[in-house]
């Protein structure tokens, strides 16, 4: 069973993938390896998780003003999360996109949800971004 | 929504002023949008945090930026690069890796910014006033400018910074306008022993726990009772904006935003109350150290960069000792603050003591550990919640006496008696 989450757009696109989801803040200096695609801040729930290609769910970024260039690093190695999806809209994820469109003409797709929607958000699932920003979370990839 | 644009604000987006200031001001331009704001606003300096290398893309950029012809309109000083300039081959820095960063500080020295090479600016060069609109990168650097200074400035992520700065322009958003600031939640201190208060490792504990409970809004500390030292205040920041996202703090009487409790959230109420004990602290402590037992292969202090102020203190410390022979000591600083402590005598009691100082860099944005140094100490809250991460290293928080006395004995040694009782 899938069930469709409305969000607001921040930068638009579409893209699927596995969503990979926390309630805890993360910087992406010292919290994920642009070689890997691999998240190892080792505080954070998802140490040791893959954030490459998939739907990156984490309510803001933590920390450290590098965060945008590490994404941009990710951007163009192509270990970037498919997409990102907040509780608030987050000037360092907007900064990390934009850039990589002038850069690139690779933005990474950037999802406002709100708490409660955001909450119905699990690791594991499948997640389709639509332009407008809605969400279909589906129970796996072959529902 | 349509932004309120000047007349040179329009000429750089036309490309009057060439391609750099044309392609600054549209990502300038797209963040306004990103923040609904109509309205930039001028900025009198900004600290350029780009100048980190972090792989190809960034510069890519910086480069880029260069060939453009890219100038800064604003007086801007640069944060640590990739790299010690003069003495990276002392270390374990990949000498091809060495070549990229050293091309990145080239091109941000190219674009007319200062090489101060320091995540500490505000105990260097163009030292923001009151009230100043500036626009800052370095997540420790904003913190102090906003919070002890009193400079007011957004989080200014990298790539960011340099736009701000080849511009001269920034959206009116956020920490720069002064509703912005208010403080959101209050941290009472409860019942914590004024000798606790006295001790330099309060700071960097104090900042750790606050950022936890503040995460992104703007926390309030009342109930100190001395006047904290400006290293003091930059360990606090540093630490909260590590394990947080805080940008501004206040101090009750000590900040000067917050002569008073009132004034602090500027008449309104707290969103929550979190009061401060010697238990809270007590686990604040304890999550800034990740290793178990006594082994150790280096203490490493300077993260923001060690101060004069802080060589002077450390130089009696280690006078007449001498660092274990398994054991590297090393102090991580700016040019500047080197040379002043060098001119003024401290370094070479250091230096007697077997310790090394590198500047420009520090242990994060440098590959420069031999990869045998597994065990670190610090007293350094922001050295000892990223160097798990990113150097995968386990790493043990303790005072500035206890890391000199574990660096004499080879061994993790620390006196934890001002945190008992309570």
């Amino acid at each position: 069973m899938s069930i469709i989450l409305n969000g607001h757009p921040i930068i638009r696109g579409q893209v699927q993938g596995e969503a990979l989801v926390s309630n805890e803040p993360l910087s992406f200096w010292g919290g994920f390896d642009y070689h890997t695609g691999k998240i190892i801040d080792q505080r954070h729930p998802l140490a040791g998780e893959k954030a490459a290609g998939r739907i990156l769910a984490v309510p803001f970024t933590r920390g450290s003003s590098t965060t945008t260039a590490v994404l941009l690093e990710a951007v163009k190695a192509g270990t970037a999360p498919a997409a990102i999806i907040t509780t608030a809209p987050d000037s360092f994820f907007a900064l990390a996109s934009i850039v990589a469109d002038e850069m690139y003409a690779k933005p990474i797709p950037l999802v406002v949800l709100g708490e409660t929607e955001f909450g119905q958000l699990q690791t594991g699932r499948w997640v389709v971004v639509r332009d407008d920003g809605q969400l279909e979370v589906k129970g796996n990839r072959r529902d | 929504m349509t932004i309120d644009l000047s007349l040179r604000d329009h000429e750089m987006l036309t490309g009057r002023h060439g391609p750099a200031p044309k392609l600054a001001m549209s990502i300038i331009l797209r963040m306004a949008e990103f923040h609904q704001v109509e309205r930039l606003l001028d900025i009198t300096q900004a600290h350029i945090d780009s100048s980190i290398y972090m792989g190809e893309a960034g510069l890519e950029f910086a480069e880029r930026l260069v060939d453009m012809g890219a100038r800064v309109a604003v007086p801007a000083t640069l944060n640590v690069s990739g790299l010690d300039e003069h003495h990276w081959q002392e270390w374990a820095v990949p000498t091809d890796w060495a070549k990229k960063a050293y091309r990145q500080m080239v091109a941000y020295e190219k674009m007319g910014c200062r090489p101060t090479w320091t995540c500490a600016p505000y105990q260097v060069d163009l030292i923001p006033k009151f009230g100043q609109q500036i626009a800052w990168g370095e997540s420790n650097a904003i913190v102090f400018a906003n919070s002890v200074i009193g400079a007011r400035t957004e989080r200014y992520p990298d790539l960011l910074d340099i736009c701000a700065a080849i511009t001269g322009r920034v959206p009116a958003v956020g920490l720069h306008l002064t509703e912005h600031r208010a403080g959101q939640v209050l941290l009472p201190l409860v019942d914590i022993p004024l000798e606790l208060q006295r001790d330099d490792a309060f700071y960097p504990v104090l900042g750790h726990l606050m950022g936890k409970i503040a995460r992104d809004r703007i926390p309030v500390i009342d109930g100190f009772a001395l006047e904290p030292t400006e290293d003091q205040f930059k360990a606090m920041g540093a630490a909260s904006a590590s394990s947080g996202t805080v940008a501004l703090f206040h101090v009750v009487g000590f900040t000067p935003e917050a002569p008073t409790l009132e004034a602090a959230f500027q008449g309104s109420a707290p969103q929550e109350t979190v009061p401060v004990t010697l238990d809270t602290l007590r686990a604040a402590r304890r999550e800034l150290t990740t290793a178990n037992g006594e082994k150790l292969d280096m203490v490493v202090l300077g993260s923001p960069h060690f101060s004069l102020a802080e060589f002077k203190q450390l130089a009696p410390l280690v006078a007449g000792q001498h660092v274990h022979p398994e054991v590297k000591f090393l102090v991580t600083s700016s040019r500047a603050m080197a040379m002043l402590a060098d001119r003024a005598g401290y370094l070479e009691p250091l230096k007697a003591f077997g310790g090394q100082v590198t500047v420009d860099t520090c242990i994060l944005a440098s590959p420069m550990l031999p990869p045998e140094i597994k065990r670190l100490m610090t007293n350094s809250a922001k050295y000892a919640y990223y160097a798990p991460g990113l150097l995968e290293t386990e790493i043990t928080f303790g005072s500035l006496a206890d890391c000199v006395q574990s660096a004499v004995e080879g061994r993790v040694v620390r006196d934890g008696s001002l945190w008992e009782g309570g």
